[in-house]
């Protein structure tokens, strides 16, 4: 499996993020004059967007993304996001935080299955950073997080083959594999099958690089080409117009990786048609994991990093609900079948004494950050 | 990646993995041989009686064992240098080798393929350069080398002089599995395209052209096909695994 995976998980799967909470938060925004305190206005949204990629493209957090290392389980990347989706005034009951995650992996997973070419899988996270750069455009400081990113990601995957972008991509499907929760914007627009999986299709452009099936040459010993011939399928494949750009500025072609919700379009998940995957599912859960150490080390390091923002004062945070009512939201937290349940890692819950003093000093440490204005009012930028 | 190795005097069970290589007696009872590794990837695994038992590595070494008939005296007879890139695929001539043509071919991540001469000693015979594109599945056979490329060719050499002899636009997406039936010439490839097809491999024996002609195409639905294997030596029959598949499907002729 390949050891650089991580920072391409993270990435997309934070791009993901960002465009459902900016959708959600969107269609739960009230105009300013019009909210009352504990509404949500524009202002409000742009803050939770600002934080929230404040902190992921924090230097050190970075710094600790990029060294080579194994993907963890699912479970310690969802806390890293638990952690992330808080990290600023928005507040996510389970049930929420649940479908979020739920949505932002399969979008993921559908991007990486569908990818033309394993290298596409850059031109992926280039289009959720290009994306992401929209979204605090008015913010050059982050602005400039968000390109020395960008620059390491270029400077780390520009160079490597295309094998070793198929074994990047095979790990990365790995990570995703059985997982066949149905998401109704996709089941709309038919790409996703009433069973879960997604839909491949067998016409379109062809990858940069390949020609469209069809076309037998035959050489003789002299290297004169002597014969050809033409075979059919059932495909329907044309030339590619023109190559993705992998420079920090440029048009990427490729759509996958692009915001795929507007306010219009709410999301929804079913979590039914996964009973099949039951068996498997449990055993993970069954197993005592061998990993859960090195976990908690990953854990520790990674989010040892990120500067959370605890809301100060009498501030309390606000609530984003994912689902269109609260009722909606209670429904699906008690109803979530057992297999689909995250178990997100609770740190501070941990036995092992010694583990423990030193995630304590690791999360002590996150309160003496850099000297910043004290957050004191939902309206302060 | 697990294979039973099939030699003269013995069946071994040899493990690629995170630790290496290891070797099995094979009821799995005994481990008669272990080599460890820095660098864990993929490591593609072949034995046959001519050849013996190889290995490649993801720093492009091919190792070869010298595996008694009996115990755990097994040694590295061999290191192969002649790769710079991960070994994807090893494979031996499953036919009749016409005069001077080698009988195993190894294939790299870049593209490049090796035709060895097997024996006392391995000695290349013609190395086959890169044109820019992975090669992750190799078959040879009657002195032809099938290889599979991932931007969906599959590409047809002399094995005695790797000269390209026909080219295939086969697939539009990266070709994972090829497989060939020793008895008719057949090949089937595998791709991530949905597609399986199969081909027929002959040479003419005017020209002493190298022929391919399409038989048959299989589009499993909304699957990435990743293994595909003939179910018989004549090709009759095939089966197929995708991503996300929990079912093996089998093909066969009506």
């Amino acid at each position: 499996m390949s050891a650089r995976t991580l920072p391409l998980l993270f990435l997309n799967l934070g791009g993901e993020m960002l465009y459902i909470l900016d959708q959600r938060l969107r269609a739960q925004s009230i105009p300013g004059e019009k909210a009352r305190k504990d509404e949500w206005t524009d202002v409000d949204r742009k803050r939770v967007m600002n934080d929230i990629i404040t902190t992921m493209f924090n230097k050190k957090f970075m710094e600790e993304l990029f060294k080579p290392q194994e993907l963890y389980s699912k479970k310690a990347l969802r806390t890293v996001y638990d952690r992330l989706a808080h990290a600023s005034i928005m507040r996510l009951n389970q049930a929420s935080m649940d479908k979020l995650y739920d949505l932002m992996t399969m979008a993921f997973k559908y991007q990486v299955l569908l990818c033309p070419r394993p290298k596409d899988i850059l031109l992926v996270t280039f289009n959720h950073l290009d994306a992401i750069k929209d979204f605090i455009r008015d913010s050059p400081g982050i602005l400039n997080q968000v390109d020395e990113t960008f620059r390491q990601l270029i400077e780390t995957y520009s160079c490597l083959s295309a094998g070793e972008f198929q074994l990047i991509r095979q790990t990365l499907l790995i990570f995703f594999q059985d997982m066949h929760i149905r998401v109704s914007i996709f089941l709309k627009d038919k790409v996703q099958n009433s069973n879960g999986r997604f839909v491949l299709p067998i016409s379109g452009p062809v990858p940069w690089g390949t020609e469209v099936p069809g076309l037998i040459r035959i050489f003789n010993h002299n290297g004169d080409e002597v014969k050809r011939t033409e075979f059919t399928t059932d495909g329907n494949y044309v030339t590619p117009q023109r190559e993705g750009s992998f420079d920090l500025y440029g048009d990427r072609v490729l759509k996958l990786g692009t915001n795929m919700y507007s306010v219009s379009r709410p999301v929804e998940t079913h979590m039914s048609g996964s009973s099949k995957n039951m068996a498997s599912h449990a055993k993970e859960n069954i197993v005592p994991n061998p990993l859960a150490k090195e976990e908690l080390n990953f854990l520790a390091r990674l989010l040892g990093g990120l500067e959370i923002k605890e809301p100060g004062g009498g501030e309390t945070g606000f609530r984003l609900n994912l689902f269109t009512t609260d009722e909606e939201e209670e429904h699906a937290a008690l109803t979530r079948p057992e297999e689909l349940s995250y178990k997100v890692i609770n740190i501070e819950a941990t036995q092992e004494p010694g583990r423990r003093a030193e995630l304590s000093r690791i999360l002590g440490e996150l309160e003496v950050a850099d000297p910043r204005p004290a957050s004191s009012g939902k309206g302060e930028d | 990646q697990a294979a039973w190795c099939v030699l003269p005097s013995r069946v071994l069970l040899v493990l690629t993995s995170q630790k290496g290589i290891q070797m099995y007696e094979s009821d799995g009872s005994i481990m008669v041989y272990w080599h460890a590794l820095d660098v864990a990837e993929h490591l593609p695994v072949h034995a046959d009686a001519s050849s013996g038992l190889s290995a490649g590595t993801s720093s492009g070494l091919v190792l070869v064992f010298d595996i008694p008939p009996k115990g755990t005296n097994i040694t590295v007879s061999e290191v192969l240098e002649q790769h710079h890139d991960a070994i994807t695929d090893i494979a031996a001539e499953l036919g009749q080798a016409p005069d001077g043509a080698g009988d195993l071919v190894t294939a790299d991540d870049a593209g490049t393929l090796c035709i060895w001469s097997t024996g006392e000693e391995f000695t290349l015979l013609s190395k086959i350069p890169a044109f820019g594109c992975c090669c992750a599945s190799v078959k040879l056979w009657n002195g032809i080398v099938a290889a599979g490329y991932g931007n969906g060719q599959i590409r047809l050499y002399e094995a005695a002089t790797g000269l390209l002899r026909a080219e295939v636009n086969a697939h539009a997406r990266w070709i994972y599995a090829l497989d060939l039936a020793p008895q008719t010439g057949k090949l089937l490839s595998g791709a991530e395209d949905s597609f399986v097809h199969i081909w027929k491999l002959s040479r003419n024996p005017d020209t002493d052209n190298v022929e391919i002609e399409h038989c048959h195409a299989e589009c499993v639905t909304d699957t990435q096909v990743c293994g595909a294997r003939f179910c018989d030596p004549e090709g009759n029959s095939f089966a197929v695994t995708g991503y996300d598949l929990s079912e093996i499907y089998c093909y066969g002729r009506a």
